[in-house]
């Protein structure tokens, strides 16, 4: 009798959402699923949880329980094969949860895992209400036999020869190899990459879901073209292309936001589009909020995040209610409306009190005093951009911490000395606690 | 330290905040309490009785930090006044305010005591003489505008303490005092 096959843990961000390997893009999601093996009697579960939400990807099945965090993984490379749905009509099958029969090979330590000895058969069983067995069948097989873990295999051994080339696909297999002679060799083989390179976008952009194949390619051309942005100075190489780079601070920019191979689409999560979209929203926002001092603004996050996308773009409603459904799962982010309505991210360890207290010692240093702090002068500071600097400084003075001062030339706003004003000593100026003291000996020049 | 005139002007009147009505409710509760006691205290130096806010009032600006109160803050300011019963306004339009930096019964009080220390009960005055006259130089009695005058007085004769009765003359009224 064969023992129970083991599945190896997969790793989980702080949302939830599977950590994928380079070039690793996922393709199908599907709530309720559990795997059995038919071993004794009964079948046995496979998964510590039941009901779990699977996540197809090019390179692994990954099992996620999001009640306990944690996630289970099977590589396509380890599935030998996968038996055909069974197309019965009777009454029984009509009203039992579909399955998906796949044999998988099995290491010697009883991991599911590929190259093993031994073999088993595992079903997938989707218990999840509306599942359509057959879209996700069709969608695993495609996956299946697009092998594309082999691609990224071959391509981490290392491509020799040409200088950075490895879109891996098979055009460069077609270039005839031309002898390297001199200045004009070297140009022609620069050629021949930039022909490739264009080909690619070519038949990229066609069609998009050519495109979403080639995403990873497309990063890599990316990362490619950085490099070359960074050391070109006037060298005939790449001045072929200057005109198509434009600004090279706009292209750099555009280069850095390049970063999410994978968005997550209605096609690919179905009805846990906004769950996933959720998901994937907070993993993404953790880096432009290091970035932005812990604090940024719902519009700039949706500008940013729709232009890492760059294709299948979310709209504004989309974006609140992914960040509506944070208060749901557990997050390190977290929206907030402040009065004036103006609706920002924060991360949760964000303290308000913090910035208070910044914001007063800057309000009580000597020129502050006598000038007052304008919302330009606090988001300088604090290192904040100024929409949120202004924020800051109206929620301290709600507190009571600043009074505000409006006069021509504009709004600025000083530390709050009313309190401060003892209305029997109003003439006294030689009170020695305090601001007031400070702030009359330096303003009042008899 | 900074005066207006004769009236020396506190600290905080240089702190440019005092000028602008503060939206926050604590913070503006304690600029109003300043504000009404500074106005109260100003008009009692200067005897002032009138504030009128189509015309320039010196307290409400401080040109050496350029500030001014807005309309709306003087508006504020004058009504919280009139709320304590230490201002009255003297038109439907609210343009025009009278300032009681002594309330009327506080002024009738005081006549009936500057009446007494001075022996003057049983005799006559105009109420042109307590106004300006000499026996009343150098006490709080001097300039006091008109109407307030004749409220503290009518006050006094409904408690019987003096009579109002119009002059020989055709346009002056005098005052009787009893003891």
């Amino acid at each position: 009798m064969t023992s129970i096959p083991r599945l190896p843990t997969a790793p989980l961000t702080t949302s939830c959402r599977p950590v994928f390997f380079s070039g690793e893009v996922e393709r199908y999601f599907l709530p309720g699923v559990d795997l059995e093996f038919d071993g004794s009697d009964r079948p046995t579960l496979l998964l510590p949880f039941q009901s779990s939400l699977l996540v197809l990807t090019s390179h692994r099945l990954v099992f996620i329980d999001e009640a306990s965090a944690s996630a289970r993984e099977i590589s396509l490379c380890a599935i030998i094969h996968a038996f055909p749905l069974k197309k019965s009509m009777s009454i029984r099958s009509m009203f039992a949860s579909p399955r998906v029969r796949l044999q998988v090979s099995i290491s010697n330590d009883g991991t599911i895992s590929e190259k093993g000895t031994k073999s088993s058969v595992i079903t997938l069983v989707m218990r999840g209400k509306n599942t359509d067995p057959d879209v996700f069948y069709g969608k695993f097989m495609e996956v299946l036999r697009s092998r594309e873990w082999e691609l990224t295999a071959s391509a981490n051994q290392g491509s020799t020869g040409l200088e950075g080339s490895s879109s891996g696909s098979g055009v460069n297999d077609l270039r005839i190899t031309m002898p390297v002679v001199g200045v004009s060799g070297i140009l022609r083989k620069e050629q021949e990459i930039w022909e490739s390179t264009d080909k690619n976008l070519q038949d990229a952009f066609q069609d998009l879901n050519a495109l979403m194949s080639k995403a990873k390619e497309m990063v890599q051309l990316a990362e490619k073209m950085r490099q070359k942005l960074l050391t070109t100075g006037s060298n005939s190489q790449g001045s072929s292309n200057d005109e198509e780079m434009g600004s090279k601070q706009d292209m750099q920019d555009w280069l850095l936001s390049v970063g999410i191979v994978s968005p997550v689409t209605k096609e690919t999560a179905g009805a846990l589009y906004h769950q996933q979209l959720s998901r994937q929203l907070a993993d993404f926002v953790k880096i432009p909020l290091e970035k932005a001092g812990g604090m940024i603004t719902l519009v700039d996050v949706y500008c940013l995040f729709n232009r890492a996308r760059g294709t299948e773009l979310i709209s504004p409603e989309d974006l609140l209610q992914a960040c509506a459904l944070w208060e749901k799962f557990d997050v390190p982010v977290m929206m907030r409306k402040f009065d004036s309505g103006v609706k920002v991210i924060q991360n949760k360890s964000h303290s308000d009190d913090e910035v208070f207290a910044r914001i007063s010692s800057l309000a009580q240093k000597p020129d502050t005093l006598r000038k007052g702090i304008s919302p330009s002068d606090a988001a300088f500071t604090l290192g904040i951009a100024p929409a949120l600097a202004k924020e800051h400084l109206l929620s301290a003075e709600s507190r009571g911490l600043l009074c505000r001062d409006v006069s021509a030339e504009g709004l600025r706003f000083y530390i709050n000395l009313f309190n401060e004003i003892d209305s029997a000593n109003i003439y006294t100026t030689t009170k020695v606690v305090g601001a007031e003291s400070h702030w009359s000996e330096l303003v009042y020049v008899a | 330290m900074q005066k207006l005139g004769e009236f020396k002007l506190p600290p905080f009147f240089n702190y440019p905040p005092y000028f602008t009505l503060q939206p926050v409710r604590e913070t503006r509760e304690k600029q109003v309490q300043l504000w009404k006691d500074l106005i109260l205290d100003f008009c009692r130096n200067q005897k002032i009785f009138v504030i009128s806010l189509e015309e320039d009032f010196h307290l409400f600006s401080n040109p050496s930090i350029e500030r001014s109160l807005s309309h709306e803050a003087k508006v504020v300011f004058l009504s919280a006044l009139v709320t304590n019963g230490r201002a009255e306004w003297m038109d439907k339009g609210h343009k025009k305010c009278l300032i009681l930096w002594m309330r009327i019964q506080d002024w009738a009080d005081y006549i009936l005591r500057f009446v007494r220390e001075n022996g003057l009960e049983d005799g006559v005055m105009t109420v042109e003489d307590i106004r300006s006259g000499f026996e009343t130089r150098g006490t709080e009695l001097a300039g006091i505008d008109r109407g307030v005058l004749m409220r503290a007085l009518k006050l006094l004769e409904q408690k019987g303490k003096a009579v109002i009765f119009k002059g020989s003359s055709a346009d002056d009224e005098g005052v009787k005092f009893s003891a």
